[in-house]
């Protein structure tokens, strides 16, 4: 691992922060270089570089089919890279099964499955329990917090086909609370929940975040980027830009993400003239 | 007419009392009854983990290929028994799963279709092996599908005095181990079935599971084929855990329900066949299936029948917690 000089690499990849200093004694929670990412070998992301610091909300914007999901996947180690590095908190991942939480598309899972609500949040405390050991009360109280703070506890012991789709996503939620990690991970996580939903995960995020964990959260709704995110990466095959919002969500960077789709512009996008 | 019944009466004194008249006639059908719940309970708690991913396919190629594996290792040992042959089959069916994933993954040919190719190929590389190199008084394609229970009954082995037979022990030992992997790896299995990418990030090494399964499910099918055949090791990965499928919402009752709907089955089915006179492995499937049938009408909550019941009497009150309004 060659440490990244903050003077060396003062490159696109790398906002500006105000408070950048944070980040300077300890490892980055998630610093990706140079990583290209192809199925069969036509490359679907290409020389990406990143750097995510502690403490943020991130979103990942990008018409459909720019590979954010491609990025997740990559980042969490569920495909071959073709090229470049991912290191969370300063390690690769192999090293340190479960630093990140993960909540995935819905769809991603048969809701048939016969576990209870309480069975899918309890899997989250697996990575960090080792082999042969079987959940005791200490992960029985980490799920119990975790289902509390999506509000589901009253739900704990159905079945997971018996919930609405709100409901789903909440689990998935409460799952990847159960993890404990630095850094979370989520692919469309208000695809199709209501807005009292989505204005409740986003609060939770945002408790999260306050106790210094990192959120990435891929994101459609280009409306509400600016009020959720403190970070947007824009991205389409390659890093169209990446900072925070303020900096980075202009009418410009959307249309060169966009290529000239975009149909509608966002009313808090900057460099509105 | 003339014709005997199709089914003969049924005498309780002579059928179900008659199998356990005399102690050399109740061992046999003792071990007849233990061969046949062993097999149910090692084949039945693996196919939970199939039929829950929605994998049976998988399980019925694996029970035909493992022909290969034994025949394989006829050819480099010289033996049809042993520990050659568990090792061989237990290869062949992380081979067959291997090459199912493999076609899979690397050509446009979606997963049913290349669990065809790959079972029917080297099942039929494995019969041919067998005629033209390896005859042997007991092994062919006949007896891998449909087993010989008497044969195997025959075949026994003396254990602290009493004669047991080989098949029961071997399946003894293996439905031990398949018991104890699934309590001390349960949380892998659970999280690799449940959601393979989550089990990746936490480093439950879903991959391995996967193969681990399948290398297990051969050494079952190798164990139970010779005295039940491939037929009944197939019935018996599906129907006991697909019943246990409509009666419960979680996987550790399912694996119960499981053994004890193929216990029932083995029991019954084996007095079903004395009094029919028929083919044990065929009134054991019958009684399975007869079992599946109840639960799919019946379930408390799946059952047709209760379903059609529901919506006939429209007066169910809906669920308390379904009423509360969730923030
Ligand atoms: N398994 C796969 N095999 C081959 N190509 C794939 C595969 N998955 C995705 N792709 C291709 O990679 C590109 C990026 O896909 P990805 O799923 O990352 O997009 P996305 O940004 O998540 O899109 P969306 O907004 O629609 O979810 C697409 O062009 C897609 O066709
Ligand atoms: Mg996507």
């Amino acid at each position: 691992m060659i440490p990244q000089g903050e003077q060396g690499s003062a490159d696109e990849g790398r906002p500006n922060l105000p408070d950048s200093s944070l980040g300077a004694d300890r490892p980055l929670p998630l610093s990706v270089r140079s990583l290209t990412v192809s199925y069969d070998r036509k490359a679907v992301l290409w020389n990406v570089d990143l750097d995510v610091f502690a403490g943020r909300i991130v979103g990942v914007v990008g018409p459909n089919g720019a590979g954010k999901t491609t990025l997740i996947k990559a980042i969490m180690g569920l495909l071959p890279l073709q090229s470049g590095t991912i290191l969370i908190n300063g390690k690769p991942l192999k090293k340190q099964p479960g630093a990140i939480g993960y909540v995935p598309q819905r769809e991603s899972v048969d809701w048939d499955f016969p576990v209870t609500v309480h069975d899918v949040v309890m899997m989250g405390t697996y990575g960090t329990l080792g082999l042969f050991r079987r959940p005791g009360r200490k992960q029985r109280e980490i799920c119990r917090r975790s289902l509390d703070q999506v509000h589901m506890s009253s739900y704990a012991h159905r079945q997971i086909s018996n919930l609405s789709g709100g409901q789903q996503q909440r689990v998935f939620l409460a799952r990847a609370l159960a993890q404990e990690a630095d850094l979370y991970l989520m692919d469309e996580p208000f695809a199709g929940v209501d807005a009292a939903t989505e204005a409740a995960i986003i609060e939770l995020l945002r408790t999260q975040r306050d106790t210094g964990r990192t959120i990435l959260v891929i994101h459609h709704d280009l409306q509400s980027v600016a009020d959720y995110f403190d970070d947007v990466l824009l991205l389409n095959r390659h890093v169209v830009a990446y900072g925070p919002v303020g900096d980075v969500f202009t009418v410009e960077n959307l249309r060169t993400t966009y290529g000239g789709k975009l149909a509608v512009l966002p009313e808090h996008a900057n460099g509105e003239t | 007419m003339n014709m005997p019944p199709l089914i003969p009466p049924f005498d309780f004194q002579t059928h179900v009392l008659g199998p356990w008249s005399s102690p050399e006639i109740a061992a046999g059908t003792f071990w007849t009854m233990a061969t046949c719940s062993l097999v149910a309970i090692c084949c039945g708690l693996l196919g939970c983990f199939l039929i829950v991913q929605g994998l049976a396919l998988i399980g019925d190629a694996i029970s035909h290929t493992v022909l290969l594996g034994i025949v394989v290792a006829f050819l480099l040992t010289g033996q049809f028994s042993g520990m050659a042959m568990l090792i061989g089959a237990g290869l062949t069916g992380i081979v067959t799963a291997l090459l199912i994933e493999f076609i899979h993954r690397s050509s446009r040919i979606k997963q049913d279709a290349a669990i065809g190719i790959v079972f029917t190929s080297l099942f039929a590389l494995g019969v041919i092996l067998l005629n033209t190199m390896a005859s042997h008084q007991h092994i062919d394609a006949d007896c891998v599908l449909f087993g010989d229970l008497e044969f195997a009954m025959f075949d026994t082995t003396k254990i602290f005095g009493v004669a047991i037979p080989r098949s029961a022990v071997q399946l003894t030992l293996v439905t031990a181990v398949v018991a104890s992997v699934i309590a001390l790896f349960y949380k892998e299995l659970l999280v690799s079935a449940f959601d393979p990418q989550l089990a990746a990030v936490l480093g439950l090494k879903p991959r391995l599971v996967r193969y681990g399964l399948m290398g297990l499910l051969s050494l079952a099918v190798v164990s139970s084929f010779q005295a039940v055949g491939a037929i009944l090791v197939v019935a018996m990965m599906i129907a006991p855990p697909a019943t246990a499928y409509l009666l419960t919402d979680r996987l550790p009752k399912m694996l119960l329900l499981t053994v004890v709907a193929g216990v029932i089955s083995a029991i019954v089915g084996v007095h079903v066949a004395f009094w029919l006179n028929a083919a044990t492995a065929g009134a054991m499937v019958c009684v399975a299936c007869g079992l599946f049938t109840l639960a799919f009408l019946f379930s408390p909550r799946h059952g047709l029948a209760v379903g059609a019941l529901r919506r006939f009497r429209r007066d169910d009150p809906p669920l308390a917690d379904e009423l509360s309004v969730s923030a």
